[in-house]
């Protein structure tokens, strides 16, 4: 037993991360946020408290979103990973992009992937959401820099454009 | 964190039979929001880890007639903060779910994991146990109920051994005209763990205004979650009123026993358990009232 001998195995993973499959080898104490950054250089993913509980991590699997910090990598096996860097096409930046910009919802921008896939997945399933719901829904998503305003602005005028724009 | 060697296993017989071959040395680990925190910190060191989240045979809620409604571990918290059947069968339930962590959080934390870590603070315990909810713990041995009352036995502790997964809990469905409420209090709010949570469940009777049963149990204040017993017997049986509920919650914060610690000194912690639990019970009492 590898373990026992104290050699550990590395192992076969596939991730499904923005609609692209990968095989990677991964160790098993390897959070998610590890292997998309440092593996697949998905980098969009920011570490920053590394415990859970500052929301900079958030992605999406299968449209939910979770902290891929405190996550061990095979947890995400079979579902498909969104990162930020899945987000905009070729040619356009989602709503939710363009709104953070427009409102100045980003200051030093290392809680932006995050909130924006945060609000991404409260948007998405409730399209409808009020202030209060979209404030709430960011409880696990902290900013140091904007104080918050700009951020829920942002998400409120995406909001009006999302319903226009088929959602994506 | 690590290194340990990490298992998969697809059955519930397959992660047994690892448990029993690592015991001691293995930590299970469900949606990991506590284990890989505490792994991180080295809290928690464990050689192997048996990974059960693809375990999928136990991730299920179901009502049974007589017997009411079964939780597999790892039905998720999000799951039962949004689940219609629950919100109209067992209300008290995603009223619990909506105060914990966030919605990512909720996403990935599972009901066996919370009650598994034990911590005082664990937001579903209390509820549970207002409501005799018992857990399903098996060993390749074979299974045994205990009532959640009887799980915890300190913080982080449990009668939980080394070879056992808990698979189920099971929770009776409540007497008509029962109602529960549960509140967190936290000092910032946010995704903070609790400095105070309190469940209570109140049942009237059918033909006077009596309170026929009560529980109150506390959560957090006290080293594992506990009934505060004496104030439940002052109430039960008695016609209720703002005075009696204030005893009760005086008795309830006696009962505690809080520490200081950064989230609150005993003492504001033990004055907050009689606000808290004045509250809940006040609460509780109107939604029964006006449900009948
Ligand atoms: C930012 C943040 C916020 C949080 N907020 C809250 C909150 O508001 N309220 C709250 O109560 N908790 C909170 N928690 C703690 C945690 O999310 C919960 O306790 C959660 O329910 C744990 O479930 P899990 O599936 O992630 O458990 P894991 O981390 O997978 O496991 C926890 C422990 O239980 C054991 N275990 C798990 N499942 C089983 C099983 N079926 N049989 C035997 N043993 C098992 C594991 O070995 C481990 O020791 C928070 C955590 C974080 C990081
Ligand atoms: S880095 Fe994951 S929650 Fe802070
Ligand atoms: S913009 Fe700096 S943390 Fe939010």
């Amino acid at each position: 037993m590898p373990g026992e001998k104290g050699i550990y195995m590395k192992q076969r993973l596939e991730l499904k991360v923005n609609g692209q499959t990968y095989e990677v080898l991964v160790d098993p104490w390897q959070s998610l946020a590890d292997v998309l950054r440092e593996e697949l250089g998905y980098t969009g993913v920011k570490v920053s408290c590394n415990s859970g509980n500052c929301g900079s991590c958030t992605v999406l699997l299968d449209g939910k979103a979770v902290k891929s910090c405190i996550m061990l990598a095979p947890l995400a096996k079979g579902k498909e990973i969104l990162t930020i860097e899945g987000l905009a096409t070729e040619s356009n930046l989602h709503p939710l992009q363009e709104a953070f910009i427009e409102h100045f919802a980003v200051q030093c921008g290392y809680c932006t992937p995050g909130m924006i896939l945060m609000a991404k997945a409260l948007l998405d399933e409730n399209p409808n959401a009020t202030e209060d719901e979209i404030r709430e829904g960011l409880v696990g998503n902290l900013c140091r820099c904007t104080g918050y305003v700009k951020i829920v602005e942002a998400i409120m005028a995406a909001k009006e454009k999302m319903k226009v724009t088929s959602s994506r | 964190m690590g290194p340990f060697e990490y298992f998969e296993p697809e059955t519930v017989e397959e992660a047994l039979s690892l448990l029993r071959k690592y015991s001691d040395t293995a930590k299970v680990c469900a949606g990991g929001t506590d284990l890989v925190v505490r792994m991180r910190k080295h809290l928690v060191n464990p050689q192997f880890v048996i990974g059960i989240a693809g375990i999928r045979e136990l991730d299920y809620f179901r009502f049974e007639d007589d017997e009411g409604l079964r939780v597999g571990c790892l039905t998720n918290i999000r799951t039962i903060e949004r689940s219609p059947q629950l919100q109209e069968r067992y209300t008290m339930l995603p009223q619990v779910a909506r105060q914990f962590g966030s919605i990512a959080i909720r996403n990935v934390a599972t009901i066996g994991g919370n009650l598994c870590n034990a911590l005082p603070s664990a937001d579903m315990a209390p509820m549970l146990i207002a409501l005799s909810a018992k857990a399903k713990l098996v060993s390749i041995d074979g299974e045994r109920i205990v009532p959640l009352e009887d799980f915890f036995t300190g913080p982080g502790k449990t009668v939980l051994r080394a070879d056992e997964l808990l698979v189920e809990v099971r929770v009776p469905t409540p007497p008509p005209h029962t109602s529960g409420v549960y509140q967190k209090y936290t000092t910032r709010g946010g995704e903070e763990l609790a400095v105070v949570g309190v469940a209570t469940l109140v049942t009237w009777g059918s033909k006077d205004e009596r309170c026929t049963d009560v529980r109150i149990v506390l959560g957090t204040v006290v080293p594992a979650p506990m009934r505060a017993k004496e104030a439940e017997a002052i109430l039960k049986g008695k016609r209720i009123d703002d005075e009696l509920i204030e005893k009760a919650a005086q008795i309830a914060a006696d009962e505690s026993r809080p520490r200081d610690s950064i989230r609150g000194s005993a003492d504001y912690r033990r004055e907050m358990v009689r606000i808290i639990t004045r509250d809940v019970l006040r609460q509780a009492f109107e939604r029964t009232q006006s449900a009948r």
